[in-house]
């Protein structure tokens, strides 16, 4: 196919490559959750070795869901929607070649760096100096090939879609490089450049953007395209996509300071970043509601289009969790649910029922039109995922929201004396069935992602499928 | 801050208020009509249309609402640089009041307890309830919560003190806290590896359980020079220095040969961290008398 004028053909390679990324990384990093989830119900899976404690794997369930499963998708996602809103194919296969073998390099770097002990202990951005610096690399390219693909488009203007994902790797990029100055003091040790509060403030600027901008802002873009596409509607309101997108980034980035309430951070800050937090709640909501509205007139389709459930319950979990999220960052209720397992089941409401589902709906649309099909193998699998990802999903918040409450409100219980009812050990001991819910939860959750990998298997092993490297632009 | 830069948070936090609000009001100023059409931007992007649809109303007053709000909240709340809000609040003095009203409340209670005397306390039901509830949410993650301790944190129930066990050394060690220090080869550094062996065996005969007769008599040399001046030629340990008695047959660190190898080789810190400052001192005459009852 290389015969083919590449002005007029789009790069698939890059895109088939990191949908199936997406696919490998989810079942990894997922079922680490689910050891770790077990670990909490039944302690001796640590094992007694170093690398298979709980310590070390948490980061590496964090750093290969968000940066191998997250990342790939919208990898694979904004190169794929890229090319086709602006009619134009990536400005450089090289490039786009190298960001796929860079960032699944520094994936598997992670997963054996973390294991080993290797940590900068900030969370998120747990990896050592030389990979932070592969990581940097990586991105820059990223946006070079991203913005320069826009920059050549043949559209007269930038779709919706592109504006969050530009969003989304300038500011990842300013966030990632910020966070992680530090001084080496041998290959695999590093210093933060910041100290005392200061270095708790940029981390969690930092931690609380990679919630806003690498699981939102990103993902919104995702939402932008395979929405309106999967429907076959029109966007709901262009002026709405105008206003959520300038306020979610211009707010995102100040509320990082709920995350240190009542502590050494200056009084100031936290209120700042609390007032930042509740404005955000109506643009992260005009996302929800663009999403929502662009598929009255089609709701029927939700009967037999289990993508398209994907993508509707997505948009319900985001819109719940955004409601969530700066409830909790309010002082009152943060000094109830600050570290609970409230803030684990406000996570993962985001992580699966959000970033999880949307992920996993554009990938279910991408992979046949990818490898020139009409469709994924079995449509009735992909309703079988749908169920066991929301049922998964829900027991798995339920349970923290419970634990978490319950937590929170044993660890403030008073006796008459003025001494603590409870000690914390018997908050731990009440916290078991629900730990073990959410085990239950994430293992219902990952048998999901195992259906989508069977049916992502035989979709591209048909005999029609051909992996398209290179496919004809389609005009507008 | 300065002056400068409480002028640049108080700047950047209001304009990303104002800059939204702007932005609202702007855009919805633009609309054609306030109710939905078919009408398009006229664009297509792979062959995704966009609706030119008015804000809806209801999320557009939950937008204002908000921002109402939040410049409501830093009116009275410290949010704007050095402005300290009209409530005059802060994280410490919410702190302070707090304290301050939990005293009040329950203040009496512990001050007839404070001035009672540990002994006489120990005998009185209602302040071990509240010692051991104590104990439960400041003392058992190290000692256990049945006060039984583990490996490197002394049992409390047993007649084995290592700082002494009368009521004044019992609050001496909560309130100041301790530091158990046991050198390396205690006060012999240049203790070889035939002296090792010897002094473990020497330390194990105490209690009778010495692996070679012949090492623990030749240690009894080594262990006087090494180790006698804490615990004492006869082995029996010094409250003053915190030197354990090594005869009862009772160990912090284990008691078997690799163990105590183990701890003359490398010797041992350990640290009961300072509990005044933490607890109150009529609370502490509590926990006092609860520690004192479990072995009394």
């Amino acid at each position: 196919m290389s015969t083919q004028n590449p002005n007029l053909t789009y790069n698939y390679k890059v895109v088939r490559q990191f949908a199936i990324m997406t696919v490998v990384w989810g079942i990894v990093g997922m079922a680490l959750g689910v050891l770790i989830a077990a670990q909490l119900v039944w302690p001796s899976l640590n094992l007694d070795l170093p690398w298979t404690h709980f310590g070390r794997l948490r980061p590496l369930h964090t750093n290969a869901v968000i940066f191998g499963f997250g990342g790939s998708a919208l990898f694979a996602t904004s190169y794929y929607v890229v090319q086709r809103t602006c009619q134009a194919r990536l400005i450089s296969d090289k490039l786009a070649a190298f960001t796929f073998w860079g960032w699944t390099a520094i994936i598997v770097a992670a997963a054996i760096t973390l294991p080993m002990g290797y940590t900068s202990t900030k969370e998120y951005a747990e990896l050592e100096w030389p990979i932070d610096i592969a990581i940097a690399i990586v991105w820059v390219t990223y946006a070079v090939v991203f913005f320069g693909t826009i920059t050549k488009r043949s559209t007269p203007h930038i779709y919706v879609a592109n504006w969050f994902y530009g969003g989304f790797i300038l500011t990842i990029a300013v966030l990632h490089i910020g966070n992680n100055m530090a001084l080496p003091v041998s290959a695999f040790k590093s210093y933060s450049a910041y100290a005392g509060v200061t270095d708790a403030m940029m981390q969690w600027w930092y931690g609380h953007n990679a919630v806003g901008f690498f699981l939102t802002a990103g993902f919104l873009g995702m939402m932008y395209y395979f929405v309106p596409k999967q429907a076959g509607r029109p966007v709901y309101s262009y002026r709405l996509s105008i206003v959520h997108f300038w306020a979610l980034i211009a707010t995102y980035v100040w509320a990082g300071g709920h995350h240190l309430h009542y502590s050494a951070l200056p009084d100031w800050a936290q209120t700042a970043s609390m007032v930042m937090s509740l404005i955000l709640l109506a643009p992260s909501w005009g996302g929800m509601i663009n999403g929502m509205m662009t598929l009255s007139g089609a709701w029927h389709k939700l009967r037999t289009d289990p993508i398209l459930r994907f993508l509707v319950v997505s948009l319900s979990f985001y819109g719940m969790s955004t409601f969530e999220g700066p409830m909790m960052s309010i002082k009152t209720v943060n000094a109830l649910s600050h570290n609970t397992d409230w803030t684990i089941g406000h996570v993962h409401s985001g992580a699966l029922g959000w970033v999880a589902m949307i992920s996993i709906g554009a990938i279910y649309h991408l992979i046949p039109k990818v490898w020139g099909l009409k469709e994924m193998y079995s449509t009735s699998l992909i309703n079988v995922h749908f169920w066991l990802a929301t049922v998964g999903t829900v027991l798995y918040i339920v349970a923290m929201w419970v634990n978490g409450i319950m937590q929170g409100l044993m660890w403030r219980a008073v006796n008459d004396d003025g001494t603590l009812t409870y000690s914390f050990v018997e908050s731990l001991e009440a916290s078991y069935p629900g730990y073990f819910v959410r085990f239950l939860g994430g293992v219902i959750f990952l048998s999901g992602m195992l259906f989508m990998a069977y049916n992502v298997y035989m979709t591209v092993r048909q005999k029609d499928a051909v992996a398209q490297d290179n496919a004809a632009i389609q005009a507008a | 801050m300065s002056t400068f830069w409480s002028i640049w948070v108080t700047v950047i936090v209001l304009g990303t208020v104002f800059g939204c609000w702007w932005l609202l009001l702007a855009t919805r100023k633009s609309q054609v009509s306030d109710s939905e059409t078919e009408r398009t931007t006229g664009h297509s992007f792979d062959g995704i249309e966009e609706y030119d649809n008015p804000l809806p109303k209801w999320w557009f007053y939950l937008y204002v609402a908000t921002c109402i709000f939040a410049l409501g909240y830093l009116a009275l709340y410290p949010g704007l640089g050095n402005f300290k809000g009209l409530l005059g609040w802060t994280a410490v003095n919410q702190w302070e009041a707090e304290v301050a009203s939990a005293d009040e409340k329950y203040g009496e209670i512990y001050a007839q307890y404070g001035q009672t005397p540990v002994i006489e306390l120990a005998k009185d039901e209602d302040a071990l309830k509240i010692g051991q509830r104590l104990f439960a949410n400041n003392c058992a993650v190290c000692h256990g919560s049945a006060a039984r301790g583990q490996v490197g944190f002394p049992n409390l129930t047993d007649d084995d003190w290592l700082w002494g066990g009368t009521p004044d050394a019992i609050l001496e060690t909560l309130r100041n806290g301790r530091m158990g220090n046991m050198p390396a080869k205690g006060v012999m550094p240049n203790m070889n590896a035939a002296q090792v062996d010897q002094v473990v065996n020497h330390v194990l005969s105490f209690s009778g359980r010495e692996k070679d007769a012949a090492a623990a008599e030749a240690g009894e040399a080594v262990f006087a020079q090494a180790c006698a001046a804490c615990h004492g030629a006869d082995g029996k340990g010094m409250q003053a220095l915190g030197a354990p008695n090594l005869t009862d047959n009772i160990w912090l660190y284990g008691s078997n040969y690799e163990w105590i190898k183990e701890t003359v080789l490398h010797g041992r810190q350990n640290e009961m961290p300072a509990q005044s400052g933490r607890l109150s001192s009529d609370q502490i005459q509590i926990l006092a008398a609860y520690v004192y009852s479990l072995s009394n």
